[in-house]
């Protein structure tokens, strides 16, 4: 019998062990598949030079710009409103009816496909608002879209401050609001900017969404004001790969975007982690 | 003697739950008062509210008077800032901020400034920073913390131990000048000797301050307190001069409860 339960103490562990190393392997798949299949195709006119000849020549740079306007947008309504909406669940309404009204709109919100974000923001943005296919209306749309996963990131690191410390603050005479903003912000910063970074990666890799809100194919310039149409990346990844001239020749360039995409994303992250090693340092328990 | 805090049919509810059922008591200045009793006695939702911290707690609800100079400090024109600023409380749990020592005690002062009274009106300034240099090192030395910490001011309040916590928890809220102390169980997660440096300290501050203690330690009553208060059941079951409540208790219950029969 006793082996009997070493072996099955076996068993379960190499399977645990081989569902994390699956997940290891996938990543590494896919970077080596696209690293090399892309790496050829990147170059310093790749990277800074306008498209040509309907995309199978030239730059990809008006993309890069696109996607880091959206971004730039997404950070700077998702982010405030996030936070604050966060701090009001937690910090007003933790227990109320209207509380839990709000947790449940945000997970229903989270669960929604980005495709009936696409339409809601073609509904109200482009048409409604008048804002037409345009670089505000894709970017107020992945705002919207981002909003709940930014909110819960945020609500978890806000709920996770202790509230010994909250007493602490108020027993020496603190106002809430004095409390949220020199105790329970800034020791959230480090899972706030956790969400940040995973809620602005996720709006830089949607491609559903633009297709309804402004996305342009080819674009020979950069986005002139908000009301302009843009060039995204994972869009031209998806476009080069279903509706260029020539598929096959065209194939290192879709590589090479996804490519330069990944490093994108995966470059916020590292700035990510950076800033919040800084402040969990800054701020040790 | 004169009255610290009065209060009178002092009553809390925790939604339905009847916690505190009626409770009369005097506190005396300048004494260390104890208040003992088995846990969910009611003796720290009592404490709470004489700084009205039970106000943060959803569903909750106080009746009755808790006379603090003679003042209601549940009355609607008082300003629950100004009642924490003057009763101050240290936590059961060490519960120092993750900012440096010197932040640690310097919040509170910065929180409220310095009030002037100038020809009749009162006006509020930051203090400089030689004033708060000064009100930190005065509070750490009068917790008895200076010697132990003078060199080492930028490091973080939690990197001390827990006794020193608790000891830098004592400095943050002497900084405020409070004029009542309230200590929830402040030794229940140190180390005895620990422990015996923080019921020095507490004989020691009744001289400027009056001190009320919640205890779950008999010892540490009878040890450190002038006055005695036996809660059970959210009654106040007695009250009297700490000799007397140990040696010739009134009531069945408190004889009971000191003699260990109960509890």
């Amino acid at each position: 019998m006793m082996l009997n339960r070493r072996a099955t103490e076996m068993a379960v562990f190499t399977l645990f062990r081989g569902c994390a190393l699956l997940v290891v392997l996938a990543l590494v798949v896919l970077l080596g598949y696209i690293v090399s299949g892309g790496l050829e195709r990147l170059s310093v006119e790749f990277l800074t030079g306008m498209p040509r000849r309907a995309n199978t020549e030239g730059g990809i740079f008006p993309a890069i710009v696109g996607t880091f306007y959206l971004m730039l947008i997404v950070l700077s309504i998702s982010v405030p409103i996030g936070v604050m909406s966060a701090i009001y669940m937690v910090e007003y309404e933790q227990n109320s009816l209207m509380g839990k009204v709000f947790k449940m709109a945000v997970y229903n919100l989270a669960g929604v496909p980005s495709i009936v974000y696409g339409l809601l923001g073609l509904g109200i943005f482009v048409a409604f608002l008048g804002f037409g296919f345009s670089l505000i209306s894709a970017g107020l749309t992945l705002s919207i879209m981002t909003l709940p996963l930014m909110i819960s990131s945020a609500r978890e690191a806000i709920a996770a401050v202790p509230s010994t410390v909250r007493e602490a603050s108020y027993a020496l005479g603190a106002t809430k609001w004095q409390t949220i903003w020199h105790h329970v912000l800034p020791y959230a910063l480090p899972g706030i900017f956790t969400g940040m970074i995973l809620s602005v990666s996720r709006a830089a890799g949607e491609t559903a969404p633009l297709m309804l809100t402004g996305v342009a194919m080819s674009l020979q310039r950069l986005p002139d004001s908000f009301f302009d149409s843009f060039m995204a990346l994972p869009y031209h990844v998806f476009y080069m790969a279903t509706q260029s001239s020539d598929l096959l020749a065209t194939r290192p360039i879709q590589y090479a975007t996804a490519l330069v995409l990944l490093l994108l994303v995966l470059g916020m992250n590292l700035f990510a982690i950076v800033l919040r090693k800084r402040y969990r340092d800054r701020y040790r328990w | 003697m004169t009255i610290a805090i009065r209060t009178d049919d002092l009553h809390v509810y925790f939604d339905k739950n009847h916690a505190l059922k009626g409770v009369s008591m005097d506190i005396e200045m300048n004494q260390v008062t104890a208040v003992i009793g088995p846990s969910g006695c009611g003796k720290s939702t009592f404490i709470r509210c004489i700084n009205r911290m039970n106000d943060l707690i959803p569903g909750c609800t106080v009746k009755g008077k808790v006379l603090v100079d003679g003042m209601d400090i549940n009355d609607d024109d008082v300003d629950v800032v100004d009642v924490r600023r003057r009763i101050g409380m240290v936590f059961q749990k060490p519960n120092p901020f993750p900012k440096s020592i010197y932040e640690n005690v310097a919040y509170g002062p910065r929180l409220h400034g310095v009030v002037e009274t100038g020809n009749g009106k009162g006006r509020r300034r930051k203090h400089t920073k030689r004033e708060l240099d000064e009100i930190v090192e005065h509070s750490l030395r009068r917790a008895a913390l200076w010697d132990e910490v003078k060199d080492r001011m930028d490091k973080s309040g939690t990197s001390l131990s827990g006794g020193q916590q608790q000891r830098l928890c004592i400095a943050r809220t002497l900084a405020v000048d409070p004029e009542i102390i309230l200590f929830d169980e402040p030794c229940s997660a140190l180390d005895p000797i620990a422990t015996a440096k923080i019921e020095d300290l507490l004989v020691d501050l009744k001289k400027d301050y009056t001190v009320v203690i919640v205890t779950h330690n008999m010892q540490q009553a009878a040890r450190i307190s002038d006055r005695t208060a036996f809660f059970y059941l959210g009654d106040l079951i007695e009250m009297g001069d700490t000799k007397q409540i140990f040696e010739r208790p009134q009531k069945e219950f408190t004889e009971q409860y000191i003699t260990g029969r109960m509890g």
